[in-house]
């Protein structure tokens, strides 16, 4: 039987030592679907993106409680192998950050962690992953080069190829277009719907269209919570909140 | 100038347009009647011509719609707002039509004296001019009771127009010269339960403004 992939969260409480970032959250999130965190800087979308990959583990004097589970599985258990969820939960940041070397190299860094040793196994994930990303014709020839000397929309594409390569069943998508142009966003976005045959996407996003382009869910967080989650069309034609309705049109105050 | 405040002058330019434009058709309604009536013709030609004036407020209303559609990317209520009023002066255009249509019939009537009196037909446009106002008031005011009492006062008009029909019929049968006057009553009338339904229809969509919820959507 095949895994799941979908996510449920339940009661979960983020402290930042005394600073109770997120407040007794509660989530159901769909396998093959984009689902869109919106909300102001410092509501906790991103705090609670990096929840499912415990990104936080590594911030001192952070504590998260509740329940985070994926398919079946737990992922706050005290024996979840951390290398191997993060190889099933990718993430691809706000900037892109490609490791100082070459293309290939960035692709082929999980694989290889992960035991990954023949040069034309390797060869091949580094294709397929290209490919996916939609950036395979702009780099073929130059595999060898420098990943830094790519322009700012190849290297998140690269970024995103980097996170497949992992062979991820959720990815997680920190704001991955805000530094980018229109063109390279569009050739993000449009490559995020091709991904969520194959994956579950969360997205973080401070781009109201981008929110209603491309996802079918959206979260409105607002002080740590989560005040409104329903259909994107909803969300943007009817909220029920006031205060999602205040935020999306521009009401502040 | 915040970009929220431009947006709501925005808003209200639109707003104020269809007042103009709604306040403009309750006359030619009414205008339209009483010179059927009193058998005036200017009366008649300038109800006749102010539909050109309609058109051009349909234009300028879906021009500033669809600018602020493009420009501001208004969601939630704003969303509904505009894509309402712009579904709204779809109807209003129409009755505009059918309120110049009945002046074309009054002037093709002339000063040949009527066949019957016209009791009826005036109360029909009364309770037409009545729901063309009542509906852009509603969405103005955002008052989801009188856009939602608009189907109950089309109930009248209908009820209005089948006595027109049955008398006209009569008329008819009692001397077949009364048969050419009839017909073009008749398609006044017809007009007037019209303008009822378009006035329905502003309706639902000032509920859709307003709830999210459109009539449409049960059936």
């Amino acid at each position: 039987m095949n895994k799941k992939y979908d996510i449920t969260v339940r009661n979960c409480n983020l402290f930042y030592k005394d600073f109770h970032a997120l407040k007794n959250l509660n989530i159901d999130i769909a396998e093959n679907e984009i689902t869109a965190f919106i909300g102001p800087s410092g509501c906790g979308k991103s705090s609670f993106l990096k929840v499912f990959n415990r990104m936080n583990d590594l911030i001192e004097g952070c504590k998260i409680t509740g329940e985070v589970i994926i398919g079946d599985m737990n992922i706050y258990d005290k024996d979840i192998d951390i290398t191997m969820l993060r190889k099933e939960v990718g993430m691809v940041f706000q900037k892109p950050n490609p490791f100082p070397m070459s293309i290939y190299d960035n692709i082929a860094f999980a694989p290889r962690t992960f035991g990954v040793k023949k040069k034309s196994e390797l060869d091949e994930i580094v294709e397929k992953s290209l490919r996916r990303a939609s950036i395979w014709d702009e780099v073929k020839d130059r595999l060898k080069k420098d990943a830094l000397g790519m322009s700012g929309g190849q290297q998140q594409r690269l970024c995103i190829a980097r996170a497949l390569a992992a062979s991820p069943k959720i990815l997680l998508m920190d704001e991955p277009t805000s530094a980018l142009d229109p063109i390279s966003t569009g050739k993000i976005e449009e490559l995020v719907n091709e991904l969520k045959e194959n994956y579950t996407i969360v997205i973080v996003t401070h781009n109201m269209q981008q929110a209603t382009r491309i996802s079918d869910k959206t979260a409105f967080f607002l002080l740590g919570e989560i005040i409104e989650y329903d259909k994107t069309e909803n969300i943007f034609s009817n909220p029920k909140d006031k205060r999602t309705e205040n935020y999306i049109s521009g009401r502040f105050g | 100038m915040s970009i929220r405040a431009k947006y709501e002058i925005e808003l209200k330019n639109v707003f104020d347009n269809l007042v103009l434009m709604c306040r403009s058709i309750e006359l030619m309604i009414e205008n339209g009647i009483k010179a059927l009536v009193n058998h005036d013709m200017e009366l008649a030609k300038e109800v006749y011509e102010e539909d050109k004036f309609i058109n051009r407020m349909e234009r300028d209303i879906e021009q500033n719609c669809l600018k602020i559609l493009l420009m501001e990317h208004p969601v939630a209520s704003d969303f509904r707002e505009v894509s309402a009023a712009l579904k709204m002066i779809t109807d209003l255009e129409r009755i505009g039509d059918q309120a110049r249509d009945i002046a074309e019939i009054t002037i093709q009537i002339g000063d040949k004296e009527h066949i019957k009196q016209l009791e009826h037909i005036k109360q029909m446009a009364e309770y037409a001019a009545k729901m063309v106002k009542d509906g852009v008031l509603a969405y103005i005011n955002r008052d989801l009771a009188l856009a939602k009492s608009l189907d109950d006062t089309d109930d009248n008009v209908d009820n209005l127009f089948n006595t027109v029909m049955a008398d006209l019929v009569e008329l008819i049968k009692q001397n077949p010269d009364n048969a050419e006057q009839a017909i073009m009553f008749m398609m006044i009338a017809k007009y007037l339960e019209r303008i009822g339904d378009h006035a329905v229809n502003i309706g639902e969509w000032v509920e859709y403004a307003i709830t999210g919820q459109h009539q449409g959507d049960n059936f």
